[in-house]
């Protein structure tokens, strides 16, 4: 270990020092807002060193065998700082509305962005694993982080059980690669995997890997636990397990392809092609059948995975595209998911999450602004143009033609068609005037008397969100600015 | 600049109308009007500026042009290219003026949430013009997809019984369909830019592109399904006559008026240029449900007691004229097209506006329950009687010099669909009477006191009696601008034709029984050798 080793790691030790700090704090001062500050700062101030590392360290940069710091992890990283930061800041209002202590949750907020950190610029099968459970860990209790409410508890439970079974696999698979191939280094595999032949252990393990990887991502078949974790969880933590979690994961997968070369291997990506497929049409057709706005967005994350996947299948016939696509995608998506969430946390009372359909009713007419952004959101979710999301659709159609996958882009296109019918139905509530109660069944709730009228709104929050708003717009009016540090992040990996 | 004006003064407009709604409820009214009204200016003065070079130069570069980088995507750049030949000019004075006449009409139906209806307007108008304008691919598939949601909302929010439902499908229909034009739109891009190695949005270079048939083929449908389902033409029209029954005044014009148009205008600009072979072999059949739309259109017209609905479904009858002509592809018909396109604008929005009015003061669309009221509103029937005549093809207005053009343009390309089509005129008028008959004949069914047409309804009425009868006596100024655009397009579609000699020679006999003459030039031979008293009507 060097300095340089140390410089180039700023970010993660950051991270780790400031939950130790959060943690010291926590046991000698409870005070939410201390705490929250506080955590608020370790990120910003890791999201500060990430263009000190860039111009200090000559990049890409590899630290021992398990991490690499290039222009794509740091580029991943600041997304996710950017990610966790929001999450904290709505996060602090919807828990001063709850009971119990709300310090431990931004300790662990930390700890889940440190191991997705991790993720990005682990270049290591045990660097890998290693960043996948501190996330994991630090989730199962996010998730389960209001113990009061059942459903909370439930959906912690089903992660816990659901992640570990995965992990096993992954680790499993891990063994299978390197019992054939003797390395653990990305790297090295590619140079390791193209002298032998592909054997049937090689492409097991590999198949092992899918699994556990397919679980974070909650593509389908392994999607089983994302709406009920989606919805039990609160708010602010669905908001983290939809955006960095799921991002870091993908960003891991291409970093794997594209070092270890593994895209050589057909067969994987004709089961990537199934996957996609699947998860594009299991994930709209469900959410067809939901009325509550967080299962919703749970099988549209599905669904987007499956967009997400078309991109990256696009991968063998151009690197560069398809990373740049996946990586502008996600970025929308983030912003755009962060939004939702959002949405649902500045509405959510004290007492439960704003989930039903019904209780966006009318909403428009008592909360313009609110209906406004969350119009905005479910149309960037949609596609529509003027929002970031049309702008991420539209790279990933540019990878998926480029590379020729017809038949996933039109069935791209089909099941965009069959979201749009979901994200609209949460539109027409809003903006159903409150006497109005044709078509969807009536509830009786009137706008007097609806759940969803809080006093006013979190000062944090709405800034927030406006700012969540403005960016899906810039980034869907003009995505240049973007597109370009993609494209120079990007460019190192590939 | 000038272009981008055009676009962005409605959008700024709209913001101004949302905004200040809270101060005065009938300020977002006056403030659209000025918006449009600058918007008006400029289109006029531009008309007048250019009103010699139209009409004399060739038309091969743009009137007037913009062009700047946009979004950097693989290889190669989106650019936000605005450009402006007569054709555009046409249509955006259009746009101008049906914007001015829906916001018109709906200064005294819409009464609640008025800044959020004059914003989503304005948004439509501002994205209409955008599609009108643009010049790159992508940046018109994001004019075309950027006037949906405004539409979506103003259907939505301020229709009729059954809103969400027609708004719902209105907007599936539409997105899907142009989702798969954005499809052709990349698939074109690349494919393109394979061959040539320039990777560009670029209508104008797209426009040289040399893709294999069986590609152009699948292009071509991409293209082809975003328009006709916007036109609508016979077998995807389902979505229009619920969008117009449900949707409040205002929304119907612009969706009768200025939406349907935008996917004629797409069939003429993009899909025949882009693909002159591949849409010369699917000609006869879109010529074909061009047909079936004008005769199914106007037979579904008659069976509707709903009077709206009956005035949507004429649209799919009228929609199969352009469809027809844009197909024929020759002078004679792309005049009518685009003649058609302009006062089908005017006197379908003009019946919806009396439909509106009458809805305002009977409270029913019902057929069934109308009848006699020419003695209770006079003025309103007057004005009724003039643009039902239109719709029926009466000579001396404008519908009857658009179908009248299409149909001789169509006689040189197919004898029996155009026998077919001129059917479908005795049907409009049997239509059209029909309404006259029902609505405002008859014995009267309630002892009914109304109020007739105000001096501001009388006036916008006014206006568009001026514009449908000036089209109908003297469309050469209309037809003059869009002369040189017309012709450059079918010289590019012509110039293509001469650079594959293998596919004309298998081509001759196709042309000859489906096509007639494709190119420009031979029409133009063809009418000097019709009979005598065809030429003595020749507007060209």
């Amino acid at each position: 270990m060097t300095t340089t080793d140390l410089l180039a790691i700023t970010p993660l030790i950051i991270l780790s020092a400031a939950s130790v700090v959060l943690l010291l704090v926590t046991a000698f001062y409870r005070n939410h807002k201390v705490i929250a500050v506080l955590a608020l700062m370790g990120i910003a101030l890791a999201f500060a060193s990430l263009p000190m590392v860039s111009s200090e360290v000559s990049l890409p940069f590899t630290v021992t065998q398990l991490i690499i710091l290039d222009g794509y992890a740091l580029l991943y990283m600041g997304l996710l700082f950017a990610v966790s930061f929001v999450v904290i800041l709505i996060a602090h209002g919807y828990l001063e509305k709850r009971q119990g202590n709300h310090e431990e949750f931004y300790i662990l907020v930390l700890l889940a962005t440190l191991g997705c950190a991790v993720l990005v610029a682990s270049s290591h099968f045990a660097s890998l694993f290693l960043g996948l459970e501190i996330l994991s860990v630090s989730l199962y209790v996010l998730i389960a982080y209001l113990y009061t409410d059942e459903r909370s508890i439930e959906a912690g439970l089903k992660y816990l059980v659901l992640a570990a079974v995965s992990s096993a696999f992954l680790l499993f698979g891990m063994a299978l690669v390197y019992a054939e191939l003797g390395t653990m280094e990305f790297t090295q595999m590619a140079s390791h995997a193209n002298a032998g032949n592909h054997s049937m252990l090689l492409l097991a393990g590999m198949g092992l890997m899918v699994v556990g990887i397919g679980f974070k991502l909650a593509v389908v078949p392994f999607h089983l636990w994302t709406p009920d974790v989606y919805e039990g969880a609160p708010a602010p933590v669905t908001a983290f397990v939809a955006t960095a979690s799921k991002g870091a994961v993908v960003a891991l997968l291409m970093r794997y392809f594209a070092t270890a070369d593994s895209y050589a291997h057909s067969s994987l990506f004709q089961v990537f092609t199934v996957i996609a497929i699947a998860s594009m049409f299991a994930g709209n057709l469900m959410a067809l059948l939901q009325n509550n706005v967080k299962r919703i967005l749970a099988y549209s994350s599905i669904a987007h995975l499956g967009y997400v996947l078309v991109a990256f299948i696009a991968f063998r016939a151009d690197e560069m595209m398809a990373v740049t696509a996946v990586t502008f995608y996600l970025v929308a998506y983030s912003v755009t998911t962060l939004g939702a969430f959002g949405i649902i946390t500045v509405l959510s009372p004290g007492d439960r999450e704003a989930d039903a359909i019904d209780d966006y009713r009318g909403l428009a007419w008592h909360r313009p602004w609110l209906a406004g952004i969350f119009t905005a959101v479910l149309l960037s979710l949609a596609g529509i143009p003027l929002t970031a999301g049309f702008v991420g659709k539209f790279y990933v159609v540019a990878a998926g033609v480029g590379s020729a996958l017809w038949l996933l882009l039109v069935l791209l296109v089909v099941n965009s068609t069959i979201g749009l019918y979901y994200y609209l139905r949460i539109v027409v509530a809003m903006y159903r005037t409150p006497e109005d109660k044709a078509g969807e069944a009536a509830t009786g709730l009137t706008a007097a008397e609806s759940p969803t009228t809080p006093a006013s709104l979190p000062l944090i929050g709405g800034v927030v969100l406006a700012g969540l708003t403005l960016l899906i717009v810039w980034l869907g009016v003009y995505p240049a600015t973007l597109m370009r540090v993609i494209k120079v992040a990007v460019d190192t990996l590939v | 600049m000038i272009l981008t004006w055009l676009i962005v003064i409605p959008l700024i407009g709209g913001v101004l109308a949302w905004i200040l709604a809270r101060q005065n409820s009938s300020l977002p009214r006056w403030i659209c009007l000025l918006a449009l009204a600058i918007d008006l200016v400029l289109v006029l003065g531009l008309w007048v500026q250019h009103s010699d070079q139209v009409a004399l130069s060739g038309g091969s570069d743009w009137l007037v042009e913009l062009d700047a980088p946009w979004i950097p995507i693989h290889k190669g750049t989106i650019h936000f290219h605005l450009g402006m030949d007569g054709l555009s000019l046409v249509m955006i004075a259009l746009t101008v003026f049906l914007g001015i006449v829906s916001v018109g009409a709906s200064w005294t139906e819409i009464k609640e949430r008025v800044g959020f209806f004059h914003f989503n307007l304005m948004w439509i108008v501002s994205g209409i013009m955008g599609v009108f304008l643009a010049l790159d691919l992508v940046l018109f598939y994001f004019f075309w997809e950027m006037m949906l949601i405004p539409m979506y909302f103003l259907i939505g929010i301020w229709g009729h019984e059954n809103r969400i439902y027609a708004a719902v499908k209105f907007f599936i229909f539409t997105q899907a369909s142009g989702l798969f034009m954005l499809l052709a739109i990349v698939g074109l891009y690349f494919i393109h830019g394979g061959a040539s190695g320039t990777y560009t949005f670029d209508y104008t270079q797209l426009l040289d592109n040399s893709i294999s048939a069986s590609t152009a083929k699948w292009l071509m449908l991409g293209f082809l399904v975003a328009f006709v389902v916007k036109l609508p033409a016979f077998p995807v029209h389902s979505w229009l006559p619920d969008a117009h029954t449900e949707a409040p005044t205002a929304g119907s014009v612009i969706l009768a008026g200025l939406l349907l148009k935008t996917g004629a205008y797409g069939l003429l600009r993009f899909v025949v240029p882009l693909f002159p072979d591949a849409a010369r072999d699917f000609a006869p059949i879109a010529m074909l449900f061009g047909v079936i739309g004008i005769l199914y259109g106007a037979i579904l017209a008659f069976a509707q007691t709903d009077l709206k609905r009956l005035v949507a479904y004429t649209s799919v009858s009228h929609m199969g004229f352009v469809l027809l002509g844009v197909f024929a592809w020759n002078e004679l018909a792309l005049q009518g097209v685009v003649i058609q396109m302009i006062c089908h604008g005017i006197s379908t929005g003009a019946l919806f506006i009396l439909v509106g009015a009458l809805y305002e003061r009977i409270h029913t669309r019902d057929l069934n329950r109308m009848g006699g009221l020419w003695a209770a509103v006079p003025r309103m029937s007057a004005v009724g009687m003039v643009f039902a005549m239109a719709s029926l093809g009466l000579p001396g207005l404008g519908n009857f010099v658009g179908e009248f053009l299409v149909l001789m343009g169509a006689y040189q390309v197919n004898i029996t669909m155009t026998a077919l089509a001129a059917v479908g005129l005795v049907f409009a008028t049997v239509y059209s009477l029909w309404i006259m008959q029902r609505a405002f004949h008859g014995p009267i069914q309630e002892d009914l006191k109304l109020p007739d047409l105000s001096a501001r309804d009388m006036a916008m009425m006014l206006a568009l009696i001026v514009a449908i009868v000036w089209l109908g006596l003297y469309p050469q100024p209309v037809l003059n601008t869009t002369k040189p655009a017309l012709e450059e397009l079918q010289e590019k579609t012509s110039q293509r034709n001469g650079l594959l000699p293998n596919r004309e020679m298998d081509g001759t006999k196709l042309e000859k029984r489906f096509m007639g003459r494709w190119t420009h030039r031979n029409s133009v031979q063809s009418v000097q050798s019709s009979p005598p008293e065809f030429r003595t009507c020749e507007f060209t």
